[in-house]
């Protein structure tokens, strides 16, 4: 097993300054040591389960910064770099292509300026890329990812606005299993899905909304926010170390445990992670 | 792979806005396509799939080019806008590309050669429809009005906007189905061995339905329908109202004034059959005694001439025109003699006309199925099935043709036209 190394942001600057999800209220603020503590808990769980943290550095008026998983969508030592829908979050923009092209990834932009949103809206599950789209990430952007980089992309609807990003309602957890939440997908996607992940592990609504499969594997760890019994329950049947750790700080802002990372090496359910070829 | 048509949503439509749009990735597996398509016809659209390639390998992505018809074009933008979201795109993305005429008479290198069928321009965002269509000539765009239409180029001025290529620029073929419309039992261009009296039961339908409609009917005629005798039986439809613009050359205006004047044509009696002594000079001394009197109106309004097809035009306000050519005796004074000034007048002259019927002339059938859209029924009737065949070969796709001799023809024709007179009075 690959050891994975995983960016994440501190949120020193993090705070509900704006709207631009169903999640965000400006008048339900986070509570800034909690959720800094929180972030600390949550880095801890990452390490001991055996990855390897890099660190960004804040910056003061960006304060979604921390959702690393948004910098990019990253493929072997290619690093597609985000462009994101809101305007409110495009200054984060620079500052992951910076990061990335130093760490020495081939920073590759977003074809036509299609709205993309990296690692959030793009999840290999095997060789093959699950893409959302229509709230965030454009599908013909989806489109020409796929063709720039010669891979498999199957475009999945986000039909709910509560679960934005694909990462939010679906986590690959191996090459050929997933957990998601069936609500948060229309008919067709639904039934993609279950043409292509061969194991499936859904996720009952109320887990969904304590964030249950916006999850963090590293090998057979699984990290996820609090409230998830259940989903817990058949990742230990499965065979898998579930680890609960409270980010209701970062719910306030419609993210959690997999939004605040990015997954720089070692994906475990990406087939390409061993591959000399990307 | 290809194959064009492969899927369609239906095949009935008249759909007033249609737009191509291409779908490509991974369109299979990730049941794109079926969406997209489920998305159209679930707005009340159509679709017809003309063109998919599919990927080989799990890497490779599939393609498929999709015809989009709406009720309207609000309806069609919405399904677009809707099916956009899942990636589709309008493969006529931008506007036209239009260059202005850097001299009179001609066209800047590059231009639109247009179809005799429904065009639209894309300018700003939005469809216009050309007007003027027909086949061979530019399109021209008037920035002022937001209009366009079709301009024959030895038409064109300087500075006049051109359009350039084929991006913006679509073409709405004439349907099956829509042709089938007035003919629908003719399946093939020239008819040889089909019932002719189904035929001509037809044509008299439209040049009775066209009356009835306030609606033109253009006879382009030649020589051979004074020859044959048929003249009388033209005259008949032209006094009933059913044709309302003549078509024809020096030739048939020259012999139906001698026929009137002589009772000859070149020299013949048609009465008898047998010629006449010294029947070879009526034909110019009928040319001359027109010339004497300044025009045929001023002929007839003189008294010198008091029967046949050009003084039923005269005395019904029938429309006519006559194109010279080379070999015209005289000719007479009403003979355009400058060709391209023939056409302007045809061209003029053809723009109400909603049905024509070609009878016994080559050449000026096909000049006038060169000027006329699509859209206008056109019916060639000629003892020579080549002249029909000629016409579909230069583009006029859209003529029925009827092998057959004029003169029972004609006689048929009327027969069919009173008959349907009896039917509607009773």
């Amino acid at each position: 097993m690959s050891s994975p190394r995983i960016l994440m942001c501190p949120p020193t600057h993090y705070g509900i300054h704006y709207e631009i999800n169903p999640w965000m209220n400006t008048e339900r603020q986070a509570d800034h040591p909690l959720a800094q503590e929180q972030w600390r808990a949550l880095r801890g769980h990452l390490v001991a389960a055996g990855a390897t943290i890099e660190e960004l550095a804040p910056v003061d008026g960006l304060p979604d910064l921390v959702f690393t998983a948004n910098a990019a969508m990253v493929f072997g030592r290619k690093a597609v770099i985000s462009h994101f829908k809101h305007p409110q979050r495009q200054g984060e923009e620079e500052h992951f292509r910076r990061w990335l092209a130093a760490d020495g990834f081939e920073a590759l932009e977003t074809p036509n300026q299609f709205s993309f949103e990296g690692a959030g809206d793009a999840l290999f599950c095997g060789d093959t890329l699950f893409a959302g789209y229509r709230q965030r990430s454009d599908a013909l952007g989806h489109q020409q990812i796929g063709e720039m980089l010669g891979i498999r992309v199957l475009p999945l609807e986000l039909i709910d606005s509560y679960y934005y990003h694909l990462d939010t309602c679906f986590c690959p957890l191996t090459a050929d299993s997933a957990i998601y939440f069936p609500g948060a997908f229309d008919d067709y996607g639904q039934r993609v899905l279950a043409a292509n992940v061969p194991t499936l592990i859904a996720v009952e609504e109320e887990e969904a909304r304590s964030f249950a499969c916006n999850a963090v594997v590293v090998g057979r760890t699984v990290v996820t926010n609090v409230g998830c019994p259940h989903l817990h329950e058949q990742l230990r049947n499965a065979g898998f170390t579930p680890v609960e750790t409270p980010l209701g700080e970062f719910v306030k802002a419609g993210g959690s445990a997999k939004c605040l990372t990015l997954r720089l090496e070692g994906e475990d359910a990406a087939v390409w992670a061993n591959s000399t070829q990307c | 792979m290809s194959n064009p048509g492969l899927v369609s949503s239906s095949q009935k439509s008249t759909f007033a806005a249609v737009e191509d749009v291409e779908v490509r990735g991974h369109i299979i597996d990730s049941l794109i396509l079926p969406k997209v398509l489920d998305g159209i016809t679930a707005a009340g659209g159509e679709f017809t799939i003309k063109d998919v390639a599919i990927g080989h390998d799990r890497s490779d992505p599939s393609f498929a080019r999709i015809e989009v018809r709406a009720a309207s074009e609000e309806a069609l933008q919405a399904i677009i806008a809707q099916i956009a979201d899942h990636g589709a795109v309008a493969v006529h993305g931008g506007d036209a590309r239009l260059v202005e005429a850097d001299m009179d008479g001609a066209f800047p290198e590059g231009f639109y050669s247009t179809t005799n069928q429904r065009t639209e321009i894309r300018l700003g965002g939005h469809w216009i429809e050309v007007g003027d269509q027909e086949m061979d000539c530019g399109v021209i765009v008037d920035d002022r009005s937001i209009t366009c239409r079709c301009l024959p180029m030895t038409e064109v001025k300087r500075g006049m906007k051109v359009v350039v290529g084929h991006v913006g620029t679509r073409v709405f073929p004439l349907e099956r189905q829509e042709q089938g419309h007035a003919f629908g039992f003719m399946n093939s261009a020239v008819s040889t061995e089909k019932p002719k009296g189904v035929v001509i039961r037809e044509i008299a339908r439209q040049l009775f339905e066209n009356r009835r409609d306030a609606k033109k009917s253009l006879l382009v005629g030649g020589p051979a329908i004074v020859h044959t005798g048929s003249g009388p039986l033209v005259c008949e439809l032209l006094r009933d109202g059913y044709l309302h613009k003549l078509f024809a050359g020096n030739a048939l205006a020259t012999h139906d004034i001698e026929q009137s004047l002589f009772g000859t044509s070149l020299g013949v009696n048609l009465n008898e059959g047998t010629s006449v002594d010294a029947g070879h000079e009526h034909h110019l001394r009928s040319i001359n005694r027109i010339r004497r009197a300044g025009s045929i109106a001023a002929a007839v309004e003189a008294g010198t001439l008091r029967s046949g097809i050009m003084y039923e035009c005269i005395k019904n306000g029938v429309q006519f025109h006559l194109s010279g050519s080379i070999r015209d005796d005289g000719p007479l004074p009403d003979v355009v003699t400058d060709a391209l000034e023939c056409q302007r007048i045809m061209r003029s002259m053809v723009k109400d006309v909603s049905f024509c019927l070609m009878v016994a002339t080559t050449l000026h059938s096909v000049a006038v199925g060169n000027l006329l859209p699509a859209v206008v029924k056109v019916v060639c009737v000629d003892i020579n099935p080549s002249t029909v065949i000629k016409l579909n070969d230069r583009g006029s796709f859209q003529t029925v043709g009827l092998v057959t001799d004029v003169e029972p023809f004609l006689r048929a024709l009327v027969a069919e036209v009173r008959k349907l007179e009896q039917q509607a009075g009773a």
